[in-house]
This record gives structure tokens, C-alpha cells and sequence, in this order.
């Protein structure tokens, strides 16, 4: 595999170094990428394997997360759907899901074409200011936002939650559908415009169908935030919660852990699916080398 | 005759207001600016309301006392006076910082030679590990953190696999509850978050620069340290506050890994708007909190720029 790595990266991309290199020491490639490589592979395993701990224990048939495992059984999932508060959460979850992405989708559109379409003085510091959120601790953007509903007197309830995660989906939004237009030539629309159809027309007709990749995978990523979200929701949830909080509040009790490990495996699960298709039509055709960093 | 003159004012405004609206219309015709800014406002407006005008608000009520049930909205410094005079809270200040710090550290020592792998030796199939490292990131926070509470548990992986395999007769209780458990957590929740942003550093290092060094000589390791690791500085940087900024404020790990030594600020801001019930004082510490960030922040790039200056 490292061979056929070394090769390729000899072959495809010829300004790389190690073609000098390998000429004076033999075998350079050999001791130079495959302890990367072997790296690359330990690392990935650093992050994917804790997290699949929750399925794995989620089939097996015993109330304790332990070795060895016992037998298989899949009484964790049937409980889950016999659980009304849970189904209820899930409910919840995907409404401020869905309000989130929508919103958060069409306030990036306009930022996005806005911040690549016009020389706008001040650029660099209004992308700055808009991509706060995300460097802004969620707990204090937590509580900021509890002391302001407290204060201007709006009850808690799942519409605090959607404004907040909506707050911090935004900046995902614009990056990506900032990517997403510089990726495809300014041109057309200018002859868009050029051959008589106005600003909103063009939008329409040319913008759009061009941008929705970036569309679909924002829409997508805000609704994975919004899904996943606990630190906000925790601080503005009233007596509606979301799925995060619902499992927050299931971890008191020892005999509800299977369970929240088979909800957590679901959850993981529709997340990881959504999300890899959501890249998968953000990043192609944008490159890898633009500065989609997020 | 009133009659006459007051068509004739609604007439004279009425036009009026077709000519501004004529002007606003040609002035936001010829300044292209305007236009954008107009459409940038919608977001603007939202990111004020949800952002700006809350966190001032959060900054008053730390000038606040709480009064039982009510807000006793008279100015006062008596929850600043507190922080400095209950060694606790500065105590765990800086513990949090120093955690975050470890945390940061460890979290870009980790994620640089993956980022590395994957800007220069990748070439076939790089979007599939751009993907593969990206995916967690997504995933839930809580449930990642809830992951590693199920491994270093009492009775958790870790404990109950080695005793099955008859290497450990009790289970080992260091391994939950401190604060290694929570940089530990804490780094694996953040890594996808330092990765991404050395890799774009690395990835747009031109790469005849790299050519020019070996050609005029340097060894692969000198290379490294001479063009690679400088250009790379930008991109280590921002994933180190991306990383920082947000750990110092968490309270989920220390509270689902932490123990009661692994409590950090966030856990206190936590509590008084919960157990506590002490709103002021919770705005305080997190006002108190942002401002050691911002110093720690702004020193720290104000020395790496200064560094980069001089050389």
C-alpha cells in the first residue's frame, strides 16, 4: 500500500521532492512515508474506534458497558421505540433541525454571494465578525442568550434553541457556499445579466442551479449542528428538549445506559451518513485545494 | 383654498418621496458596495441580535447582584470583588487554562504529521481521507465525550478487557476521573478541528519551494525545518486558538470525565445558572474568562508576529 502511495505521489505529482532525493539514497520513499503512512493509520483509529464502542454495546445483552460481551440481542433498539419521551425528543430534534437548516442555509446564500460577488470594503474584518460563532465558547453564547431571553422575556422554548444553533450554523453555511461560487466562473452570470434578465432572475436562473451542491451540503451540515448540538440547547431549552438533552438526562440512570448506547449508535450512524454525502457533493468539483478549511 | 394647498402638499410629497426613492435607487446603482452590503445586512442584523446585543447584555449582568429571585440592577463591582477575594475561582482559572494549554498541545502534536500525510504524500483518493477525518468532527460532541466515559469507566472497556484477558485482577481506577482523562477526551473531540486548517497551510505551500531547497542542497529534515515548518506557522496557529478558545469554556468533559478534580471554570459558570442560582456572578466569571482569553490570545499573536518580523 505505501508502495503504491510512493509511486503515485512520484508519478502524479512530479515537483514533490523525494525523485532528487531517491536518486542519492536508495529507498528514501520506502523509510520516508510508510511510518507516515502506518501513522495516518493509527490515527484515524485514535478517532474513529472509541466512538464505536457505542454500537458494538449496544447489540450486547447485559445493563453493563463491560467485557466480555455476553450475547446478542437487539432489546436495546426495541425499547428505544417504545419510549414516548425519546420519540418525542426525536420529533423535536428534527423540527429545530429542519428551522435551522433552512435558515441558516438562506443567510449563508446571501452572505456567501455577497462576500464573493462585490467588492465590499471591509471584507476581511465582516467575515471575521461572522465566523465569531464559531471561536466564541458555547457556553457563554449560552448563557448570553438565556440572559437576553430572560431579560426581553421570551419564554424558553425549542424556537431559543433554533436561534441559537442557527446563530452558529451560519458561519458553516457561508464557508460552505463561499466555496461553492468561487468554484464556478463569475461570467455567467454577468451574461446573464448582459443579455436582459435582472439581479433576481439571475439569481434564479443562473446562481442557483449552478450552487446547489453548496446548497444541498449546507443544508445537510446545519441540520447535522443543529441534530448534534447540547451545549446551547442545554442552556435555552424549556420544557420541549432535544435528543442531546434527552440523553444528557438519561445518563443518571445506570439501567438507561443500553439504551442511550443504542440511540447514540442510531444517531452516529444517520450522522455519519448524512455528513459523508454531504461532503462528498460539497467537495466535488470545488477542489481540494480551495479554502474550504472547514 | 386649505383644501388646495394641502393637495398640493401631499402632490410636492408625494414626489418627493418618488424622486428619493429614484435617488436611493441610483445611488445604490452606482455604488457597488451599497448593493453588498444590503444583502450581506440580513445575516449582519441576525449575527447583532443573537450575538452582540446578548453578550452585552451577559456584561451588564455581571455588574448586577442577584437578590434571592430578583435582579438587583444597581451597578455595583461586588461579584469582580468576589472573584479575587475567593482564591477558588482564580485557582481554577488558571487550572482550566492549563488544561486547555496541554490539550492544544497535544491536539496539534497529534493532528501535524496526519495533516502533513495527508497534503504532500496523499495523491491518489485525497478526498476520501479528507472525508474520513472530517466525518467525526461532525458527529455529536456529547456523544463522543459519552464514548470515552463508557472506555475509562470503573467497570468500563479499558478495565473490564483487561481483566477478561487476565492481565489486571482490579480494576485500574486512574484512568477516570482526573484530569488527564480530560485532556485525553478533549483532545480526540477536537482533532478534526486542528487538522483542517494545517492542512490547508501545507497544501498551499508552492511546491518548487521545497524543489529550490533540495536542489540547493538541504537534507529532507532540513527542508522540513527551514521552508516547511515556517510556512506552516499560519495554519498551526489558527488551529491552536481554534482548539483553545472553546476548550477552556467546556463543561461537558470535566463534568462526564472530570471528577471532582477535574472540574474546570466552565462547570462553575455552569452552576450558577443552575444549582447555584447565582446569574450575576455566573456572568462575571464568563466575562472574567473571555478577557483571559482575549489577553492570552492577543499576546500570543502579538509574539509570533513580532518573532516573524524579526527573522
Amino acid at each position: 500500500m505505501s508502495d503504491t502511495v510512493s509511486k503515485a505521489g512520484s508519478d502524479v505529482r512530479g515537483s514533490e521532492a523525494p525523485r532528487v532525493v531517491e536518486s542519492k539514497h536508495e529507498g528514501h520513499s520506502w523509510t520516508g512515508e510508510a511510518p507516515l503512512f502506518i501513522y495516518a493509520v493509527w490515527y484515524l483509529a485514535f478517532l474513529y474506534i472509541p466512538v464505536l464502542f457505542l454500537p458494538l454495546f449496544s447489540f450486547n445483552d447485559s445493563i453493563y458497558v463491560a467485557f466480555p460481551l455476553k450475547g446478542f440481542t437487539l432489546q436495546w433498539y426495541a425499547d428505544m421505540l417504545e419510549n414516548p419521551a425519546l420519540l418525542r425528543a426525536l420529533e423535536n430534534s428534527v423540527k429545530v433541525g429542519a428551522a435551522v437548516a433552512i435558515a441558516s442555509t438562506i443567510l449563508g446564500i446571501f452572505a456567501a454571494k455577497a462576500m464573493t460577488r462585490y467588492r465590499l470594503p471591509g471584507k476581511g474584518p465582516l467575515t471575521s465578525f461572522i465566523m465569531l460563532p464559531l471561536v466564541v465558547p458555547g457556553i457563554i453564547l449560552g448563557i448570553a442568550l438565556l440572559v437576553i431571553s430572560n431579560t426581553v422575556g421570551v419564554d424558553l422554548s425549542l424556537y431559543t434553541i433554533a436561534m441559537a444553533h442557527t446563530l452558529v450554523a451560519v458561519p458553516f453555511a457561508m464557508l460552505v457556499l463561499m466555496s461553492r461560487l468561487e468554484g464556478f466562473d463569475k461570467s455567467l452570470e454577468e451574461a446573464s445579466l448582459d443579455l436582459g434578465e435582472n439581479a433576481f432572475q439571475t439569481f434564479l436562473r443562473v446562481t442557483l442551479p449552478l450552487a446547489w451542491p453548496g446548497i444541498l451540503a449546507s443544508t445537510l451540515l446545519t441540520f447535522t449542528i443543529s441534530f448534534d448540538e447540547f451545549i446551547l440547547a442545554f442552556f435555552l431549552a424549556g420544557n420541549e428538549v432535544t435528543l442531546p438533552i434527552y440523553i444528557w438526562s438519561q445518563l443518571r440512570f445506570p439501567n438507561r445506559l443500553p439504551m442511550v448506547l443504542s440511540l447514540g449508535a442510531c444517531i452516529l450512524v444517520a450522522s455519519f451518513f448524512i455528513v459523508t454525502f454531504s461532503e462528498v457533493i460539497r467537495r466535488r468539483g470545488v477542489g481540494t485545494q480551495s479554502g474550504s478549511a472547514i | 383654498m386649505s383644501d388646495q394647498t394641502q393637495a398640493a402638499g401631499t402632490y410636492s410629497q408625494a414626489e418627493e418621496q418618488t424622486t428619493f426613492g429614484f435617488k436611493l435607487r441610483a445611488l445604490f446603482l452606482k455604488h457597488e458596495w451599497l448593493r453588498g452590503y444590503l444583502l450581506l445586512s440580513p445575516t449582519l442584523l441576525v449575527m447583532i441580535c443573537l450575538m452582540c446585543v446578548p453578550l452585552f447584555m451577559l456584561v451588564a449582568y455581571s455588574f448586577w447582584t442577584q437578590n434571592y429571585l430578583d435582579i438587583d440592577k444597581t451597578f455595583t463591582l461586588a461579584n469582580y470583588e468576589a472573584y479575587f477575594q475567593k482564591p477558588i475561582y482564580a485557582a481554577l482559572m488558571f487550572k482550566s487554562i492549563r488544561m486547555s494549554l496541554y490539550c492544544t498541545f497535544a491536539t496539534l502534536l497529534l493532528a501535524y504529521p496526519m495533516a502533513y500525510f495527508i497534503a504532500f504524500k496523499v495523491t491518489k483518493n485525497k478526498l476520501i481521507w479528507l472525508i474520513l477525518i472530517t466525518v467525526p468532527f461532525w458527529t455529536s460532541y456529547l456523544l463522543r465525550v459519552f464514548a470515552w466515559k463508557v472506555i475509562l469507566g470503573f467497570n468500563g472497556v479499558i478495565n473490564s478487557g483487561l481483566i477478561s484477558l487476565g492481565i489486571i485482577n482490579e480494576p485500574l481506577e486512574f484512568l477516570l476521573y482526573n484530569p488527564t482523562a480530560v485532556v485525553l477526551t478533549l483532545a480526540h473531540a477536537w482533532a478534526a478541528f486542528a487538522i483542517l486548517p494545517i492542512y490547508v497551510s501545507l497544501e498551499k505551500i508552492d511546491r518548487s519551494l521545497l524543489e529550490a531547497a533540495t536542489d540547493l542542497g538541504d537534507t529532507p529534515k532540513e527542508r522540513f525545518w527551514r521552508v516547511t515548518w515556517p510556512l506552516s506557522l499560519p495554519g498551526v496557529i489558527a488551529a491552536g486558538l481554534l482548539v483553545f478558545i472553546p476548550t477552556v469554556g467546556d463543561y461537558v468533559t470535566p463534568k462526564l470525565v472530570g471528577g471532582t478534580t477535574g472540574i474546570m471554570i466552565g462547570n462553575i459558570v455552569q452552576s450558577q445558572f443552575g444549582k447555584a442560582n447565582n446569574w450575576p456572578m455566573g456572568a462575571a466569571l464568563s466575562v472574567i474568562s473571555m478577557l483571559m482569553i482575549t489577553i492570552l490570545v492577543v499576546t500570543f499573536i502579538a509574539a509570533t508576529n513580532r518573532a516573524r518580523a524579526k527573522n
